[in-house]
């Protein structure tokens, strides 16, 4: 199989040139500014219809949904997407069809959990453009975005349908011959990531993993944080090793407890399996799951009220505990 | 009378394979549940890292999501989704234990789509997430599946991860890592290799009550039979214990 002529089909949604954004980020602002502002200012101020967007996180874990709600409240549409192990924040936009365009590495399921039906019916309705990846291509496109190179090279894809169904190319190696997998650099337009604590200038402290989000951050070009507590500028300069996002990438800072509910935030809070079915179960009639939608979203003011609806400050004390005694209970010291 | 089911005995087959102080890419389901079951019998220094950035957690419970906090509960180390995928290609990472709607005779998963047409799918399924990265990059692929005809296909809808491609040297002439691919599937019949010439699937153990001819009629194409063909070894007392009481007490894996 001579891979290294093989021609992937896909689209390319976004423009990999390095220059392009370089240009831009030679206008990006380098301003220590208070950038403290509400989630609904920023998705109005750095969110367009058209845009190509990228949520942080992974999964259900550190996902911005909060700001997945308003996105979808605000009724932007025609966005392009990734689709980087993305879940309930996918069903969500989904739901609102938020994007005709997605670059896809793992979408519509909810990991263990089932899959989503609103999610499966828009990406089975013809309506979406999609374009093939895996996690550690979408993974390498943002390293080579944050790196301002066009491509990284890598030793996956080759050879599949995934690499036939995506916009990467192929090249033989100039110094081994080895056949190599080229992932172009991703620029989005702009990213939301949830962080542990951030400075009103943007300095972000994110725990437990990062997954992609230190990459994200740079290659982004408007990025708006959620964090779940505002920290000083003295506490980010007390301990600058804990700073994984600078503040001359951040262009909206939003203070927003709770943010990743109903997913879970690293040694804060577990997320609601109980309200996670319910939105999969309701999704099987379909005047409930607008209802649904209309109560939790659409008639929603903010995130304050929706975690309300749904438990307030008794259920979150519950995922709390959940969340915080299996960090604190050695339930497996023997191992 | 068996006294365990399919589930239960794919991840007793399954713990087996994994070697002590070694590691795997795992993900969760039914493959962290056999690898849990090897650090807690066989292989007590297996290390098990998740794509989303743990290594080596000791883990509790089976974790919902593969970013959840207990994929790096007491971890060694937390870090990101390129460090795990830059370790798997710098070849630090021995196994990966994939599962999938559609596998091939060459060991090729589909997990992205059904139908004839890509653009028309009958189902959309999720996509690669991180399968293709670990079947690409570890070094010995495992899979598990239940053995029924429309798993084990002639032709796969879409090829989402990489098995030994088309066969004899393909694999490694796409690019793929040398030496690298499927070593296993482990099905609730039988446990599988694949032929070292042709890399055909073959079978190379039967599980208690089956014969070749029964995993046979649940694939639709022509396995290969090793030179002799074992019997499995059934999940013992101490396995089924362990998995139905420390691992998977809820069952909400072997209880699928």
């Amino acid at each position: 199989m001579n891979t290294a002529k093989q021609q992937s089909l896909g689209p390319l949604f976004t423009s990999p040139d390095p220059d392009e954004a370089r240009a831009y980020f030679r206008t990006k602002s380098r301003a220590k500014a208070n950038k403290l502002m509400s989630l609904k200012e920023a998705v109005e101020r750095f969110i367009h219809d058209g845009d190509y967007l990228s949520i942080g996180g992974f999964g259900t874990t550190r996902t911005p949904l909060a700001a997945c709600h308003e996105i979808v409240r605000q009724g932007l549409k025609n966005m392009g997407f990734a689709g980087h192990t993305s879940t309930h924040d996918f069903q969500i936009l989904a739901a609102g069809e938020v994007f005709d365009r997605v670059d896809i590495a793992y979408v519509i399921g909810l990991e263990a959990r089932g899959m989503s039906p609103c999610a499966r019916a828009y990406m089975e309705s013809g309506r979406v453009r999609i374009c093939e990846w895996s996690n550690f291509s979408l993974a390498a496109r943002l390293k080579a975005a944050a790196m301002g190179i066009p491509f990284l090279p890598t030793r996956n894809m080759l050879g599949t349908d995934t690499f036939r169904y995506s916009a990467a190319k192929v090249m033989t190696c100039p110094f081994t011959d080895k056949t190599m997998m080229l992932q172009p650099a991703l620029y989005p337009d702009v990213a939301v990531i949830h962080v542990h604590e951030a400075d009103v200038h943007g300095n972000c402290r994110i725990k437990g993993s990062v997954i992609s989000d230190d990459d994200l951050a740079c290659a982004s070009k408007k990025l708006i944080i959620t964090t779940e507590r505002l920290i000083t500028n003295d506490e980010i300069r007390n301990d600058p090793d804990r700073t994984v996002i600078p503040y001359y990438l951040v262009d909206a800072v939003c203070e927003v407890p709770l943010g990743a509910y109903p997913g879970s935030m690293p040694y804060e809070y577990f997320s609601d399996e109980v309200h996670l079915k319910e939105w999969l179960t309701v999704q099987s009639e379909q005047d409930n799951f607008a209802a649904f939608l209309k109560r939790n979203i659409y008639e929603c003011p903010d995130h304050k009220t929706y975690i309300e609806r749904n438990g307030g400050i008794p259920k979150i004390k519950e995922l709390r505990a959940k969340e915080l005694l299996l960090h604190k209970e050695a339930i497996n010291a023997k191992l | 009378m068996q006294n365990y089911n399919i589930m239960e005995l794919m991840i007793c087959v399954a713990a087996r394979e994994l070697g002590n102080g070694q590691t795997a890419g795992i993900g969760t389901g039914a493959p962290c549940a056999a690898a849990m079951l090897s650090q807690k019998t066989l292989a007590p220094d297996l290390v098990i890292m998740f794509e989303s950035g743990g290594v080596d957690p000791l883990l509790s419970e089976i974790p919902i999501s593969v970013g959840d906090s207990r994929t790096f509960y007491r971890a060694l180390m937390v870090g990101s989704m390129f460090e795990i995928m830059q370790t798997c290609s710098r070849g630090m990472v021995d196994y990966a234990i994939l599962g999938g709607a559609q596998i091939d005779m060459y060991g090729n998963i589909n997990s992205t789509m059904l139908g004839r047409n890509y653009h028309k799918p009958a189902v959309r399924l999720p996509g690669s997430g991180g399968s293709n990265d670990f079947a690409s990059l570890c070094w010995r692929t495992i899979i598990m599946s239940v053995q029924e005809k429309k798993r084990f296909v002639k032709r796969l809808d879409f090829m989402t991860a990489p098995g030994w491609l088309e066969g004899g040297k393909s694999r490694e002439q796409s690019g793929l890592p040398a030496d690298s691919g499927p070593y296993r599937v482990i099905t609730n019949m039988a446990v599988m290799d694949f032929e070292p010439e042709t890399k055909r699937m073959r079978v190379i153990s039967l599980n208690r009550g089956y014969t070749f001819d029964d995993v046979q009629n649940n694939c639709e194409f022509e396995l290969l039979s090793a030179p002799r063909i074992f019997t499995t070894k059934p999940p013992t007392a101490m396995e089924l214990r362990i998995l139905r009481e420390e691992i998977d007490p809820n069952r909400n894996i072997i209880g699928r």
